[in-house]
């Protein structure tokens, strides 16, 4: 069973079923995680590119070990934050990609919508690493499923995504996501990082930490970038951090087997407590070790694999 | 030159007038309109058919790109787009490289047109210098080079001190300064309209406020000097009320609206169409309503179509970088006709009095009307005739509108300039 669509843009287009199968292809994908010999020969001969023209390192490691246990062929290529400042456009560079006859082109770039370019000019399968401030597809997957491991399933559990929503594509992938699998969530930081509109997408919105993450089973914390401080949505790292960090005094305030979230990189002493990230409700590292399994899914799904193969 | 225009339906708002009649223009001015005229010998007659028979239509927002963006656009092309869309005369605004802000570039637009140019030029100078929005630029001497208003259109004037000083300057010459009204630090970095379309697609929004404030300021700064401002493409139901208010109160202050901001919601972006980038950004279903209420009741006195030609390569990157602008002379009628009165939101004569006395009106421009004595302009329009938006055929070099594919009903069938015939049936007669 594959996926019906040539490309992973977003989780918005997403159907529940397709959330599902890609869930439980990544839990089956875990298995190989553990073997002695990681690899298994499912994409042998197709190529997957992993353009990249946005700093990323866990992202991008994450999609190419993916790959490699597929037994695919994985080129990375980075670049400038900014097609026009190589001189050559995104759509010069995806052409001379295209040249080369790649099964799948991964992309990270800064601008919003920079994906849907590429999915529109390529034949081959675009995968989403994440776009400016729209969506970041495989963050939200993985979240998922470290989610539903440790609760055994996803319907019915309320999350607390708390931060910079207005610029997260985590928070738009991730409130997409869990909403289409019956999830309550809600939303908080100060109100300068709250979209417009944001309620007509099926959340809460609330402006203070302890409200949001009462009686949550998930709370998400995302990471602050520091240049939100000159733009004025913050007055101070330290007053954003007394109002909005998770401590672990606030946590006394959320239920005793809550799971704690971040997408990483995590700014410590800023959103998050030290004793916070490194505490027993913390899953963060599991987050990580869950990227792989659901990128080989996507890949294994888009690109064709046959299960066999994958059993073998 | 002489032309006799035979059995039209001609509406000519001007003169409240919608009857079969002919139009005779004699030496390039509108001689007599009436039923079964009769004409010198040998006057070249056209027969209209019953087609809609109007003034000509006048475009008083429009970027010819010349000089200094010859790869975007021309004095010879745009104009041409202009004749092919039904359009008779073009104000042309003044952000070209070397900005018009001097006698010398007003003199080489006007050159161009002279010589290449298929329609009439109005062009419009600069409010400060470069466009720069720090000094006044020489207002004066461009309104005797024949500049008909002054703008610093893309660049709002952010300085309220100098523009009230730019609004009492220009009342010696007596040319209304057409403001851009997009409140500049609002709108720092935004890409659509601030909401949740915006949010969805993880774009930088661009507030309604950004236009509302500038508008408010606009409209105290005219009441303040007695000194006329039009808003360029107002388009927001806020700035809408502010302007109908001013009106009411007789405040010197006049709006045009763009056929796409009648025409598109800020849903055109949900496939990130650079081709549906512009400023001021599309707006949510609730502003188009509001649009459309107030260019049927007057509160906008003109349809301008902000035509913003651009290259392939400007338009053709990621939704952040991609250039301003949807190209509008040879898509406005059809659109026009076809979603305005079309869809009941006003009747053929107002839409016409839109684009015809309306903008004539802001900018005091001759024409507009078929009154003996008026420049023999004229449109006809073919309303029956089906239109299929192909950016491939426009005489315009810019290929930019999120419009291509489009079918509309009603288009311009002949366009006629000082009465020699510059369109046909969609085909440009001159050289």
């Amino acid at each position: 069973m594959g996926l019906k669509r040539k490309d992973l843009l977003e989780i918005r287009t997403l159907e529940p079923a397709e959330i599902q199968t890609i869930l439980d292809t990544a839990a089956s994908m875990k298995e190989i995680a553990g073997r002695e010999i990681k690899k298994v020969p499912a994409l042998r001969g197709k190529t997957v590119v992993n353009l990249f023209l946005e700093p990323s390192t866990r992202t991008r490691t994450s999609f190419e070990i993916a790959g490699k246990w597929l037994s695919a062929d994985v080129v990375n290529v980075s670049g400038a934050s900014s097609s026009v400042m190589k001189g050559e456009t995104l759509l010069d560079t995806a052409k001379n990609l295209e040249a080369m006859s790649p099964d799948c082109v991964v992309i990270r770039h800064v601008a919003s919508g920079a994906p849907h370019i590429l999915a529109r000019a390529l034949r081959c399968s675009i995968i989403n690493a994440g776009d400016g401030m729209h969506e970041h597809p495989t963050q939200a997957l993985l979240d998922l499923l470290t989610i539903r491991e440790k609760r055994g399933h996803l319907e019915g559990l309320s999350v607390a995504i708390v931060g910079d929503i207005a610029h997260s594509r985590v928070a738009r992938s991730n409130i997409w996501g869990m909403r289409k699998m019956g999830m309550t969530v809600r939303v908080a930081g100060p109100p300068t990082l709250i979209p417009a509109g944001v309620e007509e997408l099926g959340v809460k919105v609330s402006h203070r930490l302890e409200d949001a993450i009462r009686d949550v089973d998930v709370i998400m914390m995302l990471r602050l970038q520091q240049e939100r401080m000159t733009a004025n949505y913050i007055p101070s790292l330290r007053e954003y951090a007394r109002l909005y960090g998770l401590t672990l005094d606030k946590l006394r305030g959320a239920r005793a087997d809550v799971l704690i979230m971040h997408p990483g990189p995590v700014n410590r002493g800023v959103e998050l407590a030290p004793e916070v990230a490194d505490g027993p409700y913390s899953v963060i590292l599991e987050q990580v070790a869950n990227g792989v399994a659901v990128r080989m899914a996507l890949l294994y799904l888009l690109l064709g694999g046959r299960s066999a193969e994958v059993a073998a | 030159m002489n032309l006799l225009i035979r059995h039209g339906r001609v509406i000519d708002p001007a003169n409240a007038l919608d009857a079969g009649a002919d139009v005779l223009i004699l030496d390039g001015v509108v001689s007599q309109v009436g039923p079964g005229l009769p004409a010198p010998v040998g006057t070249p007659t056209v027969d209209a058919g019953g087609r809609v028979v109007a003034p000509g239509f006048l475009d008083i927002h429009v970027h010819l790109r010349e000089p200094g963006y010859e790869y975007k656009e021309t004095v010879a092309t745009g104009t041409r787009a202009a004749a092919a869309g039904g359009f008779t005369g073009i104000a042309c605004m003044a952000n070209t490289n070397p900005a018009n802000d001097t006698r010398a570039v007003t003199d080489l637009i006007l050159a161009r047109a002279r010589v290449e140019g298929a329609v009439r030029v109005y062009p419009i100078g600069a409010v400060t210098r470069g466009l720069g929005g720090a000094e006044l630029a020489e207002l004066g001497e461009l309104a005797e080079a024949g500049c008909v208003a002054y703008s610093d259109d893309g660049r709002p004037v952010m300085n309220s001190a100098l523009l009230r000083r730019a609004l009492e300057y220009a009342q010696a010459f007596g040319k209304p300064i057409v403001s851009h009204a997009e409140d500049a630090h609002l709108a720092d970095g935004g890409v659509m309209h601030e909401g949740i379309v915006a949010t969805e697609l993880g774009l930088r929004g661009i507030p309604a406020t950004a236009e509302e404030i500038l508008v408010a300021r606009d409209i105290a700064l005219a009441e303040l000097t007695g000194q006329r401002i039009h808003i360029a493409h107002v388009s927001t139901a806020a700035a809408l009320r502010l302007l109908r208010d001013a009106k009411a109160r007789g405040v010197p202050v006049t709006g045009e609206v763009t056929p796409h901001h009648l025409v598109l919601t800020d849903d055109a972006l949900r496939t990130y169409d650079p081709n549906a980038k512009i400023a001021p950004p599309l707006r949510p279903k609730r502003d188009v309503e509001a649009c459309r209420e107030a260019l049927a009741d007057g509160t906008l006195d003109a349809i301008a179509t902000d035509h913003a030609p651009h290259a392939l390569a400007d338009k053709e990157v990621e939704l952040d970088q991609a250039a301003n602008g949807i190209v509008g002379l040879e898509t406005a009628i059809p659109l026009c006709l076809t979603h305005l009165v079309g869809e009941r939101v006003l009747d053929l004569p107002t839409l016409i009095a839109r684009l015809t006395v309306g903008p004539a009106r802001v900018l005091d421009l001759p024409g507009g009307r078929l009154t003996p004595g008026a420049p023999g302009d004229v449109t006809i329009l073919d309303l029956d005739r089906e239109h299929r938006v192909d950016p491939g055929r426009f005489y315009s070099k810019g290929r930019n509108t999120p419009f291509g594919g489009w079918v509309c009903r009603g288009t311009a069938w002949m366009t006629v300039v000082g009465g020699r015939v510059v369109m046909a049936n969609g085909i440009v007669t001159v050289p």
